[in-house]
């Protein structure tokens, strides 16, 4: 292995995430529209069928509620199921699947039969993809105990998050943001593992925590280096798993900043951000010298246009000028 | 909607400074919560407001206002707001981090310039004002008693006494033997802090002889008697400098010795650095004064109107008694009465002074 970090897409650290688990451990398998022969439809999967053979990568039907339903069949008859969604818009059609089995059966079964199933599906905005392929609905699936919710906004938690979904014996969601695919970055050859635990802090500041995931992750980035131009320390904390939430990390961020902006690219109303300013409402209340701020998606279905759908997601512009405000208003 | 007033915190006072508000507009208020400071010639006194509901308008500070001037306007229970909260206009806006920091440093935050979001007072804000008040500017600090103005405020309340009040007086001579060994007893096996002095056992007898006499236990209001709604007798205090208060120390006869200790304490604490609160000034309905160990042997009192009556126990010096038909020298307290004539006579001034003696030679069921 070459000693120095290489640079990669996200679509491949996917790749090689599930590769390596294929390698790793023959109960484990892939399944899910288009994954074989096209390869995805994200080509995530491109060039698996022909390393791995048909067994192991399956092309299914269009019938999300059967075969995510297959896949927890399989997960409970001992095998390591990968199921890929092509998009979360269409995980609605296994919601049965999804919340009535696979997050209840363990419960139901008094612990005795764990569903280690993992379910990858892409989400979010920003390809033209319109209203019906576009939506950031992980905040949704966030709310069902019983699931754990990943939401990868790097290449390395792309790289490593499966590993950790795998080894996990309850059913985990990975998001994996549609516009992330194509972003490329170094991967560390030191870190083998992450943890699907704990936020992670991605730069600390002084002055504003900016508390995000996903896709918003390089777009808070960005706002932190625009403000620190102005003399403004922002501090970036990655949430990376949504349920269940760390936090402590972000009650710890905030106490330390005293101001905070959520950033999400779902819906404002009953979403991630609005659970993490009501945690501070509650837990957090005298550490802040400001108002809780959200940046979020504007609450229409996803425009098709390219200016509309730009104007409908949280941007750098945005983010920067809310945490000014806190800051530094007038 | 209610108004709250400038209460008449004795029958002496005809107006008040405001010199601190301790509420502030939108602050919810139940009854007995201290809500304001307001300078008299007795010192700052902590007025408390004795109406339940919300502050929705307050008076400007530092103003002389006369009795009965509204200080603030209180929406009772049920009430709506009189007209739709503008956001942030009903409460000053201090960040939480910033309302803790002020309560911390006991700094008014709501008064500091904003530099926050929307013009919120911020942690930075408190902690530079805190830094100033550090740098030089002391804290608004209550103002003393001032002497010459407590003297015009007893020589006008005591001349009103002598004018109207036509006072007749009592004396007799309590044998204190049986209240001394008790006393001495009780105290003997306590630490200092939680001894009795003579005074608590007065205090008592008092209270609990008005409960059989509470014709001498009110105000003499409209050329009428009105009984007080409870015994609540004023305890004179002698103040350093000159000058006296006689705060109430409230339903004293339902009070333990050791409470009612706790209580005199106390209030003789805030008589000299300030802070009694109103209803200490308002709500005594008899006065009790008792010279103590270095005071004269006898006294007789001037009444403080409207009160009708006022009890004084001398200094307690040892005599020859007889005592069952021989001589003994015993610890003897001169009792006195002072009381209003167009409220009662000798007789039931004389029943006062024989139910306090009883109570004294029985200082157990005290």
């Amino acid at each position: 292995m070459n000693a120095r970090p290489t640079s990669i897409s996200y679509r491949e650290a996917c790749k090689q995430a599930i590769r390596d688990a294929l390698r790793a451990d023959p109960r484990c398998f892939v399944m899910g529209e288009d994954v074989g022969k096209y390869g995805g439809c994200y080509a995530v999967t491109k060039g698996l069928l022909e390393e791995f053979g048909p067994l192991r990568i399956r092309d299914t039907p269009l019938a999300e509620n059967g075969f995510v339903g297959a896949g927890i069949g399989a997960a409970l008859a001992g095998l390591r199921p990968i199921v890929e969604i092509m998009t979360c818009n269409f995980s609605l059609l296994a919601l049965d699947q999804i919340m009535n089995n696979a997050a209840t059966i363990s419960h139901m079964s008094g612990g005795q039969f764990a569903v280690p199933l993992v379910i990858r599906m892409a989400t979010g905005a920003g390809r033209q993809l319109a209203a019906q392929h576009s939506h950031s609905l992980e905040g949704w699936y966030a709310h069902i105990p019983g699931l754990k919710v990943l939401a990868p906004g790097t290449v390395e938690d792309a790289r490593h998050m499966l590993a950790a979904a795998l080894a996990d014996p309850n059913p985990v969601l990975i998001f994996e943001h549609v516009v992330l695919y194509n972003a490329e970055s170094p991967l560390d050859p030191a870190v083998t593992a992450v943890d699907i635990e704990h936020a992670k802090l991605r730069r600390p500041g002084r002055d504003v925590s900016l508390i995000t995931y996903g896709n918003s992750l390089p777009k808070c980035l960005g706002a932190a280096n625009a403000l620190a131009a102005e003399g403004i320390e922002a501090e970036v904390v990655d949430l990376r798993v949504l349920r269940p939430l760390d936090m402590g990390m972000i009650v710890t961020s905030v106490a330390h900043t005293r101001r905070v902006v959520i950033v999400d690219e779902g819906w404002k109303s009953g979403s991630i951000s609005a659970e993490i300013s009501a945690h501070l409402a509650e837990h957090a209340l005298y550490e802040l010298d400001a108002p809780v701020r959200r940046i979020c998606g504007r609450e229409v279905p996803v425009p098709y246009a390219a200016h509309m759908e730009e104007a409908a997601l949280p941007q750098v512009p945005g983010i920067v000028a809310a945490a000014r405000a806190l800051v530094r208003p007038g | 909607m209610a108004d709250f007033t400038m209460p008449a915190l004795g029958a002496d006072m005809e107006t008040g400074k405001l010199v601190q508000w301790l509420v502030r507009p939108g602050a919810r208020v139940r009854r007995g919560d201290v809500v304001a400071v307001v300078e008299t010639h007795k010192g700052a006194i902590d007025v408390e407001i004795f109406l339940d509901g919300v502050i929705e308008q307050l008076a400007p500070l530092g103003e002389d206002l006369p009795v009965g001037a509204v200080l603030a306007r209180v929406r009772t229970a049920g009430e709506t707001p009189a007209a739709a909260p503008v956001m942030g206009a009903s409460r000053a806006r201090v960040s939480p981090a910033a309302r803790r920091r002020a309560g911390e440093l006991d700094l008014d935050a709501a008064g500091l310039p904003g530099s926050g979001a929307e013009g919120a007072v911020t942690l930075a804000d408190v902690e530079r004002a805190a830094a100033a008040r550090q740098a030089g500017a002391p804290a608004p600090a209550r103002r003393g008693i001032d002497p010459a103005q407590m003297r015009q405020a007893i020589a006008a309340a005591m001349a009103r006494s002598k004018r109207e009040i036509p006072h007749y007086y009592l004396g007799s001579s309590v044998d204190m033997q049986a209240a001394s060994r008790w006393l001495e007893a009780y105290n003997a096996d306590r630490p200092p802090d939680q001894r009795l002095l003579p005074a608590v056992l007065l205090l008592k007898a008092t209270a609990t002889a008005l409960r059989q006499v509470p014709q001498l236990n009110g105000w003499y209001e409209d050329g009428a008697f009105r009984a007080g709604p409870g015994i609540h007798p004023g305890w004179a205090i002698a103040l350093r400098g000159g000058g006296l208060v006689a705060p109430a120390v409230h339903d004293a006869e339902r009070k333990s010795l050791a409470q009612l200790m706790d209580t005199l304490r106390d209030l003789v604490q805030r008589a000299r650095i300030g802070g009694l609160r109103s209803s200490e000034m308002t709500d005594p309905t008899i006065t009790v004064t008792s010279l103590g160990e270095r005071g004269a042997e006898s006294v007789f009192g001037v009444i403080y109107p409207p009160q009708v009556a006022i009890v004084g126990f001398g200094r307690m010096v040892p005599r020859p008694c007889a005592v069952d038909g021989g001589v003994q020298v015993r610890p003897q307290l001169a009792l006195s009465l002072a009381a209003d004539h167009r409220v009662s006579d000798g007789h039931l001034g004389g029943q006062l002074l024989a139910a306090i003696d009883r109570a004294l030679q029985d200082p157990e069921t005290l």
